[in-house]
């Protein structure tokens, strides 16, 4: 397709507590391609945040520790950079949109002065440029008032003036790839949709690749070019976002599906059930042997109990592992009845 | 802002006045008179100094005259050192523990507070258990002891400093340093844990995920967040420090305020007892109100929000 | 669908793709739940730092309570032809400067210290939980009130508190507890009101409200057992504090007076003549200290066990 400038591969991350090791990522693998929206989906816990934060190695360490696997950006290997090396990616190479802009903009400090600082150690210049960029990197992200919201502290800025803030600070220094961990999470709904665009916009200017990470499938559906489907550490399902919505693999994905309300569905089908998925993620401090998922399946099998299943490709490029893709499985029709864009407007 | 600072004026005036108030009842109602614990006095003899000290007038009499007199900063004379006044025991004795505890409050501030980033920054290195192993003790030995062990050992057994008496600046090296030994201890703790909690906060990941070098981090986005909060107890650790001084005084000889102060409510001194609590109050009051000032000024929050 | 990925299918026969739907309940809890206190007893006792601590802290009491039963001497029984001995093999701890055989001394002090040091600790909690709980509990102007007076009353430097105190209940030790808890109670009605305020709309509350519990009922029987913890902790870590105030107040002359003892009135006498006669300054300097240094470090550890995120 075009540029692969990510590449993870086999990336396991554990955190060493004193009660044990949390396996909180096992053995991941994925790409993200220049220009590209990928998104990561799935329940809170299931090792989303520690995979973004592990790339651009923000985990303290200990105690977390990436056991085995590796982190090609731009076919550069980043597993084993010092912390001293990485300062010049984080923020200029990559960078993150947090989830909660209250607590992760420091309070005591003026705005300004929190986007000052990145600007001038990437950019290596002086208080006044500084401060020129970052006032027109507000103006860029929408404040009505940049050169007041400049002076201002964060607590006296409403919350999505604050999460622009971040976004005004993550896109700063042009980065290539753009982590945006749960961005519209502690939004209401209008300003999620206000920031989601502005998002959208600032790719299409500047062609930075975005990591989306949320649980939100509504957001999904409005950013992704391609859906990762994480459960229990392990990515169960990825593939172009078309391909994950419409052709879902998994049964944990037709869960995440069946349990989102659809305007379309519902006009299409006026009694359309909301599903839930039962019980609750395994304890990563003990994987189960098998499927992560087989406790919450309603299609478990007993391989599924057995041996933890292998990635089957279902079509070029979308993958899952669940036993039922294996061919001695009894066919199985999926519950979110969504097998192609239904009706006349077209595949 | 404005407002704010009239209310923690208001409520401080109250505060010296309730304890003026309190005080002066409550050694009121205290059972005996001092003039009978020293020596044998003939009744009438007592009768005229009750006079002369105006403690046969009523009660009320007496309150009115000690808040008038009060008002113009006068604690009236000593019932027990004929003929000085309260305020010329504080004026002649207050400066060197002042000096005392200024010193010791100025060496333990910073100290403190540098050991809490250092053990912080090396969390579960020799340098952090090492530091912690310090605190821990600074805070279980009490100060006389700490005294007592410093005299020995620095004055007494290898001579490098006076063992006793308030001369030159070398005297006051030792009781300094006994005096601060604990502040530093405490201090280096909350400043580890502050330190280590400030670590955990999201914004010092943003921090980290713009780029910036851990020394940058801890600079300008920990140590600022982590102090703040300790700005309010300031004022009252400056109490630890008067009390602990009343010991150091003591074991070093240092003619400060404190044994007038043991000396006046063990012998019944009202006069002195009175004088020496509400200036003690309003020192303390006084401190804790600037105290709450600087934290208004340093957190934008509370600028904001009072 | 076809299956390319290795071999992982390696072992599996056909039977294994049949469906097992009932076998199993969606809710597997994978590890044991084990009860509340069970739990913070386990952490504690795979402490080492506590059990060492919480050792000398037993062994200290053992010796407050029995070895002046077993002493032949008594503690104020005044002896002049024995003034200031070393410790020897008839005065464990030496002799004072009347005589009085130290290692008796000592651990009636001991008891002293111990016992204020308990009831210093308990005396204010139970006074904050008292009017902290009253204060959060009716909230209004009840509440405004008592807040008001802590306000205020937390200004007053502990010094004034403890002179006038001191001066109006003499220098036994109930004297030096019922100081530290006039002093101590505010910080505590304040947790413990913001404890209360925080739990008295919880459903449970409600709940019992709704049956017709009392409010002391409320708060003693629903409230209280969810702070409790936190309780324990403040009452630990205040036992060092009240047993240095003791140390203190004794050291400067305005606590525990001879022929009473207690470990701070020993210091008292014993570091007037500490040059001369070091042993009746640091024996119990060091009995001090190592009290104060185990419960101390058993607090920090209890804090630990009951809120295992403090730790990491």
């Amino acid at each position: 397709m075009s540029e692969r400038i990510l590449e993870v591969r086999d990336l396991a991350v554990s955190f060493d507590t004193y009660a044990g090791e949390v396996q909180a990522v096992r053995g991941i693998h994925f790409h993200l391609d220049r220009g590209e929206t990928l998104a990561i989906v799935g329940e809170s816990g299931c090792g989303k945040s520690v995979t973004v934060q592990t790339i651009m190695k923000l985990l303290p360490s200990p105690p977390a520790r990436i056991k085995s696997g590796s982190i090609l950006y731009q076919g550069e290997e980043l597993v084993g950079k010092s912390d001293k090396e990485m300062e010049n990616y984080r923020g200029k190479e990559f960078s993150m949109i947090f989830q909660d802009s209250m607590t992760s903009l420091n309070p005591t400090m003026r705005v300004g002065k929190q986007l000052c600082e990145g600007i001038r150690k990437h950019q290596r210049i002086g208080a006044e440029e500084a401060k020129a960029v970052a006032v027109n990197m507000l103006r860029e992200v929408g404040l009505p008032n940049p050169e007041k919201a400049f002076r201002q502290y964060p607590h006296t800025l409403s919350g999505g003036m604050r999460q622009r803030v971040m976004i005004a600070m993550a896109i700063a220094c042009s980065p290539k790839i753009l982590f945006a961990d749960e961005p519209t999470t502690a939004l209401d709904v209008t300003m999620q949709a206000q920031i989601l665009d502005l998002m959208n916009q600032l790719k299409a200017d500047t062609g930075a690749a975005i990591i989306l990470i949320t649980h939100d499938l509504g957001v999904v559906a409005q950013m992704a070019d391609r859906i990762s489907v994480m459960y229990a550490g392990e990515i169960v399902e990825s593939g172009t976002a078309a391909e994950v919505f419409y052709n879902p693999c998994h049964p944990y994905t037709w869960g995440l599906l069946g349990s989102m309300p659809s305007i379309a569905g519902s006009s299409r089908q006026a009694k359309e059930e909301l599903l839930s998925i039962p019980g609750t993620p395994p304890d990563l401090f003990a994987p189960p042997a098998g499927c992560a998922f087989a406790a919450r399946c309603s299609y478990c099998m007993k391989a599924c109990l057995k041996a933890d299943p292998p990635e089957f490709t279902a079509d070029d490029g979308h993958m899952a592992r669940c036993w039922l893709l294996d061919g001695r499985a009894a066919p199985v029709t999926p519950p979110v009845g969504r097998k192609a864009p239904a009706g006349k407007e077209g595949a | 802002m404005g407002r704010y600072i009239l209310k923690r004026l208001a409520i401080s005036v109250v505060t010296v006045w309730l304890i003026a108030t309190c005080s002066f009842f409550l050694l009121h109602a205290l059972p005996g008179n001092p003039f009978a614990s020293t020596q044998v006095l003939p009744a009438d003899v007592i009768e005229q100094l009750m006079k002369y000290y105006g403690l046969d007038q009523p009660l009320w009499d007496q309150y009115l005259k000690f808040m008038e007199n009060l008002l113009h900063g006068d604690f009236g004379y000593s019932l027990k050192y004929a003929g000085q006044s309260v305020n010329g025991i504080i004026m002649s004795t207050f400066p060197v523990s002042a000096q005392l505890g200024l010193q010791a409050y100025f060496l333990s501030l910073p100290l403190g507070v540098l050991f809490g980033i250092i053990a912080a920054r090396r969390r579960g290195k020799a340098v952090d258990y090492a530091l912690v192993g310090f605190s821990v003790l600074g805070v279980s030995v009490p100060v006389f002891i700490v005294a007592s062990l410093f005299q020995y050992v620095f004055a007494v057994k290898l001579g490098w400093l006076p063992v006793a008496q308030w001369k030159s600046f070398s005297h006051t090296v030792l009781p300094t340093l006994t005096l601060a030994l604990g502040s530093i201890a405490g201090r280096t703790r909350t400043m580890r844990t502050l330190m280590l909690e400030v670590t955990a906060e999201d914004y010092v990941k943003t921090a980290k995920a713009k780029g910036l070098s851990s020394a940058k981090i801890v600079w300008s986005h920990q140590i600022r967040n982590a102090i703040i909060p300790m700005i309010p107890n300031l004022g009252m650790e400056i109490v630890g420090i008067l009390m602990g001084s009343f010991v150091v005084e003591q074991i070093f000889a240092i003619p400060g305020i404190g044994a007038h102060f043991v000396k006046s409510v063990t012998s019944l001194d009202y006069t002195m007892t009175l004088g020496l609590t509400v200036f003690f109050g309003i020192f303390v009051v006084g401190a804790n109100f600037i105290f709450d000032l600087v934290y208004g000024l340093v957190d934008p929050r509370i600028r904001v929000v009072k | 669908m076809t299956e390319t990925t290795k071999g992982a299918a390696a072992g599996l026969t056909n039977e294994d793709f049949q469906p097992v739907l009932s076998e199993k309940s969606a809710d597997v809890i994978v590890r044991p739940s084990v009860s509340y206190w069970a739990d913070v007893l386990r952490r504690l006792k795979s402490d080492k730092v506590a059990m060492i601590s919480f050792g000398v802290i037993f062994v200290i009491a053992l010796f407050a309570i029995f070895a002046p039963m077993f002493s032949p001497y008594d503690y104020e029984t005044t002896n002049l032809k024995a003034t200031n001995l070393a410790p020897c093999a008839e005065h464990w701890f030496g002799t004072d400067q009347l005589g009085r055989d130290l290692w008796a001394r000592v651990w009636v002090g001991a008891r002293v210290s111990l016992f204020i040091g308990l009831g210093g600790a308990i005396a204010p909690q139970l006074a904050g939980i008292l009017i902290g709980g009253v204060s959060g509990y009716f909230g209004g102007w009840v509440d405004m009130v008592i807040m008001r007076i802590i306000d205020i009353g937390v200004c007053i430097p502990e010094l004034v508190y403890i002179t006038l105190m001191m001066l109006f209940m003499g220098s036994g030790p109930m004297a030096i507890i019922l100081t530290i808890g006039m002093v101590g109670w505010m910080g505590s009605a304040r947790f413990i009101r913001g404890r209360v305020m925080q739990f008295k709309n919880r459903e449970f509350v409600l709940a019992a409200k709704t049956q017709g519990a009392s409010p002391l009922r409320q708060i003693f029987r629903y409230i209280l057992p969810n702070i409790l913890g936190q309780q324990v902790v403040s009452i630990t870590a205040a036992i060092p504090g009240a047993i240095f105030m003791e140390a203190y107040l004794s050291f400067i002359g305005l606590g525990i007076k001879s022929p009473m003892t207690s470990w701070g009135q020993l210091s008292q006498v014993g570091a007037s003549f500490y040059r001369v006669h070091p042993y009746q300054l640091f024996i119990p300097g060091a009995l001090i200290s190592v009290t104060i240094l185990a419960f101390y470090l058993f607090g920090n550890c209890l804090r630990d066990a009951l809120d295992p995120h403090l730790r990491d």
